[in-house]
């Protein structure tokens, strides 16, 4: 036993290790960028799950901020009612009337085809389609099933309309930036006046999460940018966490759904290692070793 | 096989088969009735934990290869689809990208426990050469298949290794031309990466059965080194060996389960996530941790010596840090295996094993910078260590073998693992 947790101590140690190696190069990002500004997230932890209140005032935010520049390519309308997604589950619109809403059991839909919601949203955009009978592309209100359409035709158009920088995809974001949710946070509140010695050029905006400190992306949120649908007062700060919430789970919609298979899995493994330990022992049990 | 063959068929099925094609004799007396050293630690369980790794990236891997696209314009995407919308995904891509790095650290244990009681040695020299071959093979599939999801790593990754073989005097540029299959890494690159990727594994599994056989000739090694000269040096392969080895593979299952379900992509880079753009430089080229030492040893030479350019000695040095293994049989000369009685060698080994992170770790690190705020640069830290690397196989375990004098030894493995106790108990067979 003793050379087993030996073992164990120095595998963990070797893990710890490879870890630790591999987080270096974050720490050494270029420029002076200040770390990442610490906050807690409903879904971390073994048990965390997203909430889905902030993941709809998130993509509020997505759609009546972002989304004039920054395209989400990797989802589609239906991703918003499936799972973990914002829209799964929500009010129902009729029960306020009958028990003043308070207790109200939320509706929710299995295939998101058929939630009102999300076909009202992708109902909203215009997506261009085709080519029909007569060769002819055309234009149609979109489904569930589509897409969120492109904000520019290509890089050079979205460069050109944006002082030569280039809106980055968002939906990938948090896990494309070393700092994660962190990072996304930090940096939509991160705007100051640049400190002495730090020409801003005009076009740029000091950040001092971003590397470099100078960014072409202006400051987004200000106070009551947004009506929330439900109420919650739109304060830079909670704007900043509800869109970086929604931005978690669109980089990671089965992140819930893989922790929870984790968590039946380690402790599958871990009765299975104590029934083998003791199978273990008691075939050795036989001979001197 | 050691020894003739204990396997009696049992059935009339069994005895037609045993005359056609005795195929069960052969598992038998290779996972049944194998005489196995009866002192192997946990050390030992990593053979088998290997197995299982390479079963696991075989599997998960055909299941991906059928959602995969490797098409520069769609490789991205393919990989995004199979993490969101093929059912359990998500799942499958996360035990492939982690298994790999799982597979390297059981292979890196495994061969440490081999230099550390000196399995290398007479007369297990084809046993390790064919061991350091599939080393090989692991660090070609591993590198293409980085290569697959076609991010800014994968991108800039096989950029810059694929440049390594440029730097080879006179067949340097045909035989980049030759891997990119063009004039830059581009689709011709990605897509004889994704064959050979899937090639690759199978000439593993090929190789792994010669490294079984070269084991199953002379037998394991174990901790005191010895040879083994009686019966009762040994135990029935099962099932001694199977349900120690079992215990330890769902023990390294649970770790490599944390990862896979609660940290995806700590052994990852986040640029990964942003698809290739051959247009913008990452500002931190790094490999995947497994590759950090070697990437360190291949930035440590900064300088020219002689005709050779610093680029091709930093070639010369990565290729000869793998090189080297091949000859090591034949550079310990120590007749003493296990370092268990080599009072002076297991110091230097665990110098050794120390310089071995170290040289990972400066591969993380950016050259310039100091090493914890000395003067010191990661550099020079990593040309030190660089340095010892190569002296640990060429002259350190060279001359250790004339100087060392090597503790007393027990007379047999029983000797050692009953000390002075008489034998109370026999195996049951």
């Amino acid at each position: 036993m003793k050379t087993l947790i030996r073992n164990l101590a120095v595998l963990a140690g070797a893990l710890i290790g490879a870890a630790f190696l591999t987080a270096a190069p974050a720490a050494a990002a270029p420029g002076e960028a200040h770390e990442p500004e610490p906050h807690d997230w409903s879904w971390e932890g073994i048990f965390g799950t997203f909430d889905r209140q902030e993941l709809q005032r998130g993509f509020q935010v997505y759609q009546e901020v972002c989304a004039a520049c920054h395209a989400l390519e990797q989802m589609s309308f239906r991703n918003l009612g499936e799972g973990d997604g914002p829209f799964t589950c929500f009010p129902d619109p009729n029960a306020s009337h009958e028990d003043d809403g308070h207790h109200a059991e939320p509706l929710c839909y299995d295939n998101p085809n058929d939630n009102p919601v999300v076909r009202q949203i992708a109902s909203a955009y215009i997506i261009t389609d085709g080519p029909d009978d007569f060769g002819d592309m055309f234009e149609r209100a979109g489904v569930p099933a589509d897409r969120f359409p492109s904000v520019y035709a290509n890089e050079q158009q979205a460069r050109a309309a944006n002082g030569g920088a280039y809106p980055p995809d968002l939906s990938l974001i948090v896990k494309a930036r070393s700092g994660g949710a962190e990072y996304v946070r930090s940096l939509l509140l991160g705007y100051h006046e640049a400190p002495e010695g730090v020409t801003v050029r005009p076009g740029l905006y000091y950040n001092e999460y971003f590397p470099g400190g100078l960014i072409a992306m202006p400051p987004q949120l200000s106070e009551g940018m947004v009506t929330y649908a439900d109420g919650t007062e739109a304060t830079p700060e909670q704007m900043a966490h509800d869109v970086t919430a929604f931005l978690a789970w669109a980089s990671d919609p089965h992140r819930v759904d893989r922790n929870r298979m984790g968590l039946m899995v380690l402790i599958y493994l871990f009765i299975f290692a104590v029934l083998l330990w003791f199978a273990y022992k008691q075939v050795w049990s036989r001979v001197e070793h | 096989m050691s020894g003739p063959s204990t396997y009696e068929p049992q059935t009339g099925v069994e005895r037609w088969l045993d005359s056609r094609l005795p195929i069960a004799r052969l598992m038998w007396d290779s996972f049944v009735d194998f005489p196995t050293p009866r002192n192997l630690n946990y050390w030992w369980t990593f053979g088998g934990i290997l197995a299982i790794f390479l079963v696991i990236q075989i599997i998960t891997g055909v299941v991906l290869a059928m959602h995969y696209t490797a098409d520069v314009s769609m490789a991205f995407d393919s990989v995004q689809r199979i993490r969101r919308d093929v059912p359990f995904g998500w799942l499958i891509q996360s035990l492939h990208a982690n298994g790999a790095s799982f597979f390297f650290l059981a292979v890196y244990i495994h061969m440490f426990r081999g230099l550390y009681y000196g399995s290398y040695k007479a007369p297990r020299e084809v046993l390790w050469i064919l061991g350091v071959v599939i080393y090989l093979l692991m660090m070609a599939t591993a590198f293409m298949g980085y290569v697959l999801p076609w991010g800014q790593m994968s991108y800039w990754g096989a950029m810059v290794i694929t440049n390594l073989f440029g730097a080879l005097p006179v067949v340097g540029e045909g035989i980049r031309e030759w891997l990119w299959g063009g004039f830059s890494v581009g689709n011709a690159t990605l897509t004889r990466f994704y064959a050979l990727h899937f090639l690759l594994p199978f000439v593993i599994a090929g190789v792994v059965i010669l490294h079984i056989w070269a084991l199953h000739v002379p037998g394991n090694n174990n901790p005191t080194g010895l040879s083994v000269k009686t019966k009762k040096d040994t135990l029935p392969f099962h099932p001694y060996y199977t349900v120690k080895d079992g215990f330890a593979i769902v023990v390294f299952l649970m770790l490599f389960a944390a990862f896979v379900f609660y940290f995806p992509d700590v052994l990852g880079h986040a640029d990964n996530y942003i698809e290739a753009n051959p247009l913008v430089t990452p500002s931190h080229i790094v490999p995947e941790w497994y590759f950090l030492p070697f990437y360190a040893i291949l930035r440590a030479i900064t300088f020219d010596i002689g005709p050779i350019s610093a680029q091709l000695g930093g070639v010369l040095a990565m290729f000869g840090a793998i090189a080297v293994l091949f000859i090591l049989p034949w550079l310990d000369t120590s007749p003493v295996r296990s370092m268990r009685y080599r009072p002076v060698a297991r110091w230097f080994f665990l110098i050794f094993l120390l310089v071995c992170l170290a040289l990972g770790w400066c591969g993380a690190s950016n050259p310039d910078d100091p090493v914890l705020g000395t003067p010191l640069t990661f550099v020079t830290f990593a040309q030190i260590l660089t340095l010892y690397y190569f002296a640990y196989f060429l002259v350190i375990l060279p001359v250790l073998g004339f100087t060392e004098r090597p503790k007393e030894r027990p007379a047999s493995i029983e000797a050692a693992v009953l000390g002075n106790k008489p034998a109370t108990t026999q195996p049951a067979e």
